[in-house]
């Protein structure tokens, strides 16, 4: 199975509620997939500054070295604030490259969640419910959100199994369904020089999204060419620096509900994930047709 | 008419509740508050009750029903109505995939658009759509009626036994051995009846096109036309 929820504002008054409303969402859908969770937050850009979102399995240690390291790397310009497993690391977008080159250099065994000017992505092993506590997802802001819980079928159970992946800066991909022509498509992405941490089916869909956007397209134009290029059944909701995604394969039995508002837009696996959203019974609501891309950017 | 809310009962409580009320119950109005998209609302009922569901329902709602008239005033998650017997489910919202699975009779009516694989195996239940339905409607369908009054979507009726198929709109494409049959005075005689019992006010018999099997598929044999 695996649950999905989106939700993507547009009314600027609800930023400060995305995390509280995405993480409600999410634990609505935990009977959908009890293996991991994660979620995505996209928060307003803050104008030269990136971020990287990494995570240790010996947070103590290894952020407590990094903080000291990141003032002889970024001259006291990055920081890096902790957050349970995972840590926050910011910088000027100029630094950034010098704050990564010294992280792969002191700490290879630490994963990257996410990198990008807005993005962060939380994810471990648990259910929904432990997931959004650990990490306090419920006080997080943000202009946009993707959660999901996994039941997994095609990798291992571990963090970086754990959905959304993302595979270039303020993308991310969550995936309910399973991909059959990812080791193929895979090996073609190789050769075309795209880089990939897991044997899973989903970070093949992200990482094909990312080729197609680097090499052009818009985020409705590599939704539409994923109709072409991937074999399997797929619900993808996909997020972007200022988009919001949603594609369903042409056999669509993978189940997706959409609802809009004049003030958000939400997905969920199922309406029971969406019935606690402000206005959700004045909002049109309805199932995204197979084959079909929906998209909308700020 | 007494109330299951479930904001306060769990769904096994209300189930059991509603499946209590067989022939001859005192109670034969029930109403059912906030299912909230609950999965598995008012299932196998069997008796001659009405259950309003006030508001949006998720998987498998009125599955298996013998009797019972099931109202859903929302939209109606994937599964509904599934392997229906007998009596009536009407959902005034939209319906998801394989609404009226395998269903073996009864009436289901959708008054808003039905998903993917409406009637999916339908063994004798009659389905009204008053909007669209979408693909593989009608797959394998055994016996019964589908009546779309909008367009079906792609390979209508693929693999299709003796159901009949009657839609207003346009057919995206037919599948694999389903074929457009004449409309005849017994079939407008039917559809009347179906558009009638399927609360269809604005479409009259003579607006559809008739739709079912061209018997190349499965071992067809007129000598046993009576058990569709």
């Amino acid at each position: 199975m695996c649950g999905i929820v989106g939700l993507f504002l547009k009314d600027e008054a609800l930023k400060p509620q995305l995390g509280d409303l995405l993480a409600d969402m999410l634990i609505t859908m935990t009977d959908r997939g009890p293996d991991s969770a994660g979620i995505a937050v996209y928060s307003d850009a803050d104008g030269a500054v990136s971020k990287i979102t990494i995570q240790s399995d010996r947070p103590d240690e290894d952020f407590s070295e990094i903080e000291i390291a990141l003032i002889e790397a970024a001259g006291g310009a990055a920081s890096l604030s902790r957050n349970d497993t995972h840590a926050v690391i910011t910088a000027p977008s100029d630094k950034m490259p010098l704050v990564e080159a010294h992280l792969a250099a002191s700490h290879p065994a630490l994963r990257v969640m996410s990198r990008g000017d807005v993005i962060e992505i939380y994810k471990e092993v648990g259910l929904p419910e432990q997931v959004v506590d650990r990490f306090g997802i419920r006080s997080m802001h943000g202009t946009h959100g993707i959660g999901h819980t996994r039941m997994a079928t095609e990798s291992a159970v571990t963090t970086m199994g754990a959905h959304p992946f993302s595979t270039a800066t303020d993308e991310c991909l969550v995936h309910n369904g399973s991909l059959s022509n990812h080791n193929s498509l895979r090996r073609r992405l190789v050769r075309e020089g795209m880089k990939f941490e897991t044997e899973n089916d989903t970070e093949v869909g992200a990482a094909y999204m990312t080729h197609r956007m680097q090499n052009g397209a818009n985020l409705g134009e590599a939704l539409e060419d994923c109709l072409s290029a991937l074999d399997g059944f797929y619900t993808f909701v996909v997020g972007t620096k200022r988009g919001f995604g949603v594609l369903r394969d042409p056999i669509a039995c993978k189940p997706a509900v959409l609802a809009e508002t004049d003030r958000y837009v939400a997905f969920g696996s199922e309406y029971r994930a969406l019935v606690n959203l402000p206005g959700i019974l004045d909002a049109r609501v309805w199932e995204p047709e197979p084959a079909t891309v929906y998209f909308w950017e700020h | 008419m007494p109330t299951l809310d479930m904001a306060a009962c769990s769904l096994r409580e209300l189930n059991a509740t509603l499946q209590q009320q067989t022939a001859g119950t005192n109670d034969a109005e029930w109403e059912v508050l906030n299912p909230r998209g609950s999965h598995a609302v008012a299932v196998g009922l069997d008796g001659p009750l009405t259950v309003s569901v006030r508001g949006s329902t998720g998987y498998y709602c009125a599955g298996m029903n013998k009797e019972a008239t099931i109202l859903i005033e929302g939209s109606a998650g994937p599964g509904v109505a599934e392997n229906m017997m007998s009596g009536k489910v009407v959902i005034d919202g939209d319906a998801s995939q394989y609404a009226g699975a395998t269903g073996r009779g009864g009436t289901l009516v959708v008054k808003g658009n039905a998903s993917s694989r409406c009637g999916i195996s339908m063994k004798g239940i009659d389905i009204i759509v008053h909007g669209n339905v979408g693909h593989m409607s009608a797959f394998m369908a055994q016996s019964g009626n589908l009546v779309v009054c909008g367009d079906a979507g792609d390979a209508l009726g693929d693999s299709l036994y003796e159901a009949r198929l009657f839609v207003k709109g346009a057919v995206k494409s037919l599948g694999a051995d389903c074929i457009e049959k004449e409309m005849r005075p017994e079939h407008l005689e039917l559809l009347a009846e179906l558009l009638e019992r399927g609360e269809v006010k604005d479409a009259r018999p003579e607006d559809f096109r008739r739709f079912g099997s061209a018997r190349q598929l499965y071992n067809f044999n007129i000598d046993n036309i009576d058990a569709y």
